[in-house]
């Protein structure tokens, strides 16, 4: 009756002996793409949500994007954003080689220029409010900022995790923990720069278009 | 940046204050008496016999995955009963307040009920029955029995499994505490747009729902990233993915959609949240906002959601059926791929819940087309369960009687759900009780195979077999109650009836909604000898204790190769897998009873209380956000962050338990009658349950004697 026939009763193995080691890195990292998933979920909801306030009814005769985004001010911050990545990049060559200093210095550079980042784009939100322009303004508004914010959100958990992880590197050395937690927030911190591609390209650079 | 709302605000209690405790409403006063006495009561007991080390040590901080799966559905059965009362005071207040001349009680104008108050239990009952019954009780099941049935000695994240359950509990906890401090939302299970917005509805209610949401919503993502984990992860050698139990591949394909669904729920409440603290304008009927984003991202995460709960009850299903047929499952592979078929179909029909809305032709046609393909996979379910059953050696047992009468159920739902596909149709039923009728036959589906379920595996996670008298009188009565209560409601559908009605014009309606009162009283019925079957098991359970590590006699998975009730380190040694029903194949060819010669060391992690302190946190989080505390918020918040960097400081050794030492309970296990019991350490290890010195032949040594 069982499908398996071909496999002889007398001889099969029963138990897995040694026990098969599960790649206690690579489970972990799987994980951690999984919730990146569900996170891209939820940015996918902001940007059609976005889209879908975009429509000149949703500026409630208020601020429209051509008024709101300063793509030149965004460039700038997209320069220090992948300036932040590639200095990550660098801590983890630091890390196959085992360099505790490398991966240090590599994580300092990611902080400092992510703290950049959130700098050049706190300004801009502060001179939008200046003009009035703040999301209870209007709909748009509310999905603009909404949006940005979400993303800065999530940069200032990434500079909180990266402190945590230079505390451990150099406490504890490249144990199997502090290496599987390196390899995540290293999607962690490309994610977010992936994520802002889209949000220069949709935000900035198409609603810079949008001058009426 | 905070918004004006009307009423007075404290630093120290914001909007609370002793107003919001509603005890002049007679109802909650009882309501909260008894609950008050119910805890007392069980606190007292567990104090009385000294078992509060017990229960934190062995339960509430426990990482195992069978503890943390039946700590779900015990959870998931108390919800149900919650909304069950919900649905009895619906019913009860709809046959009262029939035609103009009904009298009024305690306030309301006809019925017993108040409109407002009506609303909150509905919108209570439904938040509920999906969301912190019918959702728990699967996750618990497919916590407690994918890794056992590939194999695994654990989920891939034992840690996260904790957090996830403790984060809905959270949620579970701000659903409840609702019913006494403050009030719940009355606009509806979906949040009904714009009527949730600030504006409309000022009060706590729409709060504590859309904060219950998020919570439970974050808590129901982790779980599913766990079981895809330890699904794609932890699969024992051997076992394939044409090996996996039909069982895994639905929890699969459910936790896939669970995944990329609920963060989009999460989302679509949050911004809603931002209207009603921050101002801003997603929703609002002007200054931009568009209702129907909400109502559009709602049913993106709502009609994924009904699957998400539908397809682990076709596993279930798929358990049941062949066990209790004596056959293998008919059409493995069209059985596999129609699981991950529906999960992927599931996610382009989430119109048909809004056709009437406008959307023109070409929309409406093209969800009404792709609604119906779902009926494609399904209806290869349907006939793979029917030739399962041809010709096999059908027995009826409890949870197969579940399991057949969810198949009846699914008929029924599935054509009305086709019928409902329909624009042409849906324009003369939408938001006619005929939707509620759909839905509810379609829930029933998964709440009997959750029924049976629970009757299929307690004796494999506790060690006895639920009592059978009691079981099929639970079983008739449920049945019967169903097809009375839903009959009628189709009936009344199919009359124009509106949905969610605190007053009912037409006096011709009141025989059917008396049809409708019948079916839930025979729900009643139901329930007392649910909760029977539960006590006289527990009472008698040295009669129905399983003396084979397979408890049915001709079981096919790998669950049933360990013993019964399940050790807490699952398999001895990892089985290694060499057929598609392992277990089946072990027993047919004479090798059921084959036990490891040797036995190595088991390394397991620690119990940690963190989990319930994160959950703590995040109930203070949501408390203090309902009530605009923000420094409750703020510090249930900062607590949630500071336990998580302090999780990531200590490395968690866990600990090992030597080889030698899982010999002697094997052998236990093994021993001759009346000679085991000591050396047990099952999941259900409640101590009195483990005096019973039933007899206990070898284990695993085939069928157990049957009448
Ligand atoms: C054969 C597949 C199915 C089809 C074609 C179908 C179709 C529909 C349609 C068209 C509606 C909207 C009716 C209206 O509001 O006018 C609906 C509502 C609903 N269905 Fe189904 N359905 C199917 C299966 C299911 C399943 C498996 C479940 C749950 C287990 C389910 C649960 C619901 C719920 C909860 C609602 C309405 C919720 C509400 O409006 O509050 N359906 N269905
Ligand atoms: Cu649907």
């Amino acid at each position: 009756m069982s499908q398996d026939a071909h496999v002889d009763s007398a001889t099969a193995v029963l138990w897995d002996r040694g026990g098969t080691k599960h790649d206690m890195i690579a489970t972990r990292t799987f994980g951690f793409w999984l919730y990146l998933l569900s996170d891209a979920m939820i940015v996918s909801s902001l940007f059609a949500s976005y889209l879908v306030l975009g429509h000149r009814v949703n500026a409630a005769a208020g601020p429209s994007a051509g008024d709101v985004v300063h793509p030149i001010a965004a460039f700038w911050g997209t320069v220090l954003l992948f300036s932040a990545i590639l200095a990550y990049g660098g801590a983890m060559v630091g890390l196959k080689r085992g360099d505790r200093r490398a991966v240090l210095a590599g994580l300092g550079g990611a902080f400092v220029l992510g703290a950049g980042f959130l700098f050049v784009e706190g300004r801009d939100f502060a001179e939008l409010a200046l003009h009035g322009m703040v999301p209870e303004r209007s709909g748009y508004l509310s999905a603009f900022y909404t949006l940005v914010l979400y993303h800065g959100a999530h940069l200032v958990f990434g500079l909180l995790w990266i402190a945590v992880m230079m505390a451990q590197v150099a406490r504890q050395g490249f144990t199997a923990n502090v290496i599987y937690r390196l390899l995540n927030l290293k999607l962690f911190w490309f994610f977010q720069g992936f994520v802002w591609i889209y949000v220069f390209s949709f935000v900035y650079l198409t609603g810079a278009l949008h001058v009426h | 940046m905070l918004v004006d709302y009307p009423g007075p605000w404290t630093f120290l209690l914001g909007r609370l204050d002793a107003r919001e405790i509603p005890l002049q409403n007679p109802i909650l006063l009882w309501t909260f008496v008894l609950v008050s006495v119910g805890a007392v009561a069980v606190i007292g007991a567990v104090t009385y016999y000294g078992s509060w080390g017990y229960l934190w040590r062995e339960w509430l901080t426990s990482l195992d995955h069978k503890r943390i799966g039946v700590m779900y559905c015990l959870l998931g059965v108390a919800m149900m009963f919650r909304g069950f009362i919900d649905g009895v005071m619906m019913r009860t207040q709809q046959l009262m307040a029939v035609g103009p001349k009904s009298p009024g009680y305690m306030g309301a104008l006809h019925g017993y009920l108040p409109p407002y108050h009506f609303g909150q239990i509905y919108s209570a009952h439904g938040t509920i029955m999906i969301l912190f019954a019918i959702t728990p009780i699967l996750v618990g099941i497919m916590n407690i029995i994918v890794p056992l049935q590939i194999g695994a000695r654990d989920m891939a994240y034992p840690y996260l499994n904790a957090m996830s359950f403790w984060l809905t509990a959270a949620a579970t906890g701000l659903v409840m505490i609702s019913l006494f401090v403050g009030d719940f939302s009355h606009a509806g299970w979906v949040g009904l747009s714009p009527l949730t917005e600030l504006a409309y509805s000022p009060g706590v209610g729409v709060d504590y729902w859309s904060w219950a949401v998020q919570i439970g919503g974050v808590g129901t993502t982790l779980a599913s990233i766990n079981i895809i984990a330890t699904i794609i992860k932890m699969r024992a050698p051997g076992m394939s993915w044409t090996r996996m139990p039909i069982f895994c591949w639905t929890a699969l394909s459910a936790s896939v959609v669970g995944l990329s669904s609920f963060p989009v729920l999460t989302a679509a409440v949050a911004l809603l949240s931002l209207d009603r603290y921050a101002g801003t304008h997603f929703f609002t009927p002007g200054l931009g906002g568009n209702l129907m984003l909400y109502t559009d991202l709602f049913w993106i995460w709502g009609h994924p959601e009904v699957y998400y709960v539908v397809l682990p009850a076709f596993g279930i299903l798929s358990e049941i059926i062949p066990t209790f047929s004596e056959k293998p499952l008919f059409g493995y592979v069209t059985m596999a791929a129609a699981s991950i078929a529906i999960g992927g179909v599931s996610w382009s029909v989430w119109l048909h819940h809004f056709f009437t809305m406008g959307a023109g032709p070409g929309v409406n046609a093209f969800f009404s087309i792709a609604s119906m393909l779902v009926g494609i996979p399904t209806g290869v379910k349907v006939f793979n369960w029917a030739f399962t059953l041809y010709r096999g050696r059908v027995r009826f047992d409890v949870p197969m009687l579940w399991a057949l009468g969810a198949l009846v159920l699914l008929l029924t739902g599935g054509l009305t759900g086709m019928m409902l596909a329909m624009p042409a149709i849906n324009y003369t039923v939408h938001n006619s009780v005929f939707v509620v009728a759909h839905f509810h036959n379609m829930l029933n589906v998964v709440g009997f195979a959750c029924f049976g379920a629970i009757n299929y595996w307690f004796p494999k996670v506790f060690g006895f077999r639920l009592d059978e008298r009691t079981g099929k009188l639970a079983f008739w009565f449920f049945s019967a109650g169903t097809v009375v209560l839903f009959g009628s409601m189709y009936a009344l559908g199919f009359m124009g009836m509106p949905r969610r009605m605190d007053y009912i014009p037409f006096t011709s309606w009141r025989p059917l909604l008396m049809g409708e009162e019948a079916g839930i009283l025979l729900f009643l019925v139901a329930s007392y000898y649910f909760v029977k079957q539960l006590f006289v098991s527990i009472r008698d359970r040295a009669k129905n204790r399983v003396t084979a590590s397979d408890a049915w006699g001709t079981s096919r998975s790998l669950e049933w190769l360990t013993h019964s009730p399940v050790p807490f380190y699952n398999f001895a040694v990892q089985p290694h897998i060499n057929s598609r029903d392992e277990w089946a194949w072990r027993r047919e060819h004479g090798l059921g009873h084959v036990r490891p010669d040797r036995y190595e060391d088991i390394h397991l992690p620690d119990n940690t209380p963190l989990p319930v302190m994160l959950g703590a946190c995040a109930f203070a989080l949501g408390f203090g956000l309902v009530w605009r505390m923000y420094w409750l918020a703020a510090s249930g918040l900062v607590g949630i962050v500071v336990l998580v960097i302090a999780r990531s400081f200590q490395d968690g050794p866990g600990h090992t338990v030597p080889g030698a030492r899982i010999r002697q309970m094997e052998a236990s296990y093994a021993a001759a009658p009346g000679e085991v019991g000591a050396a047990r350490d099952p999941v259900g290890g409640v101590a009195a349950w483990q005096t019973a010195s039933a007899p206990r032949p070898r284990a695993g040594d085939g069928r157990p004697a049957r009448p």
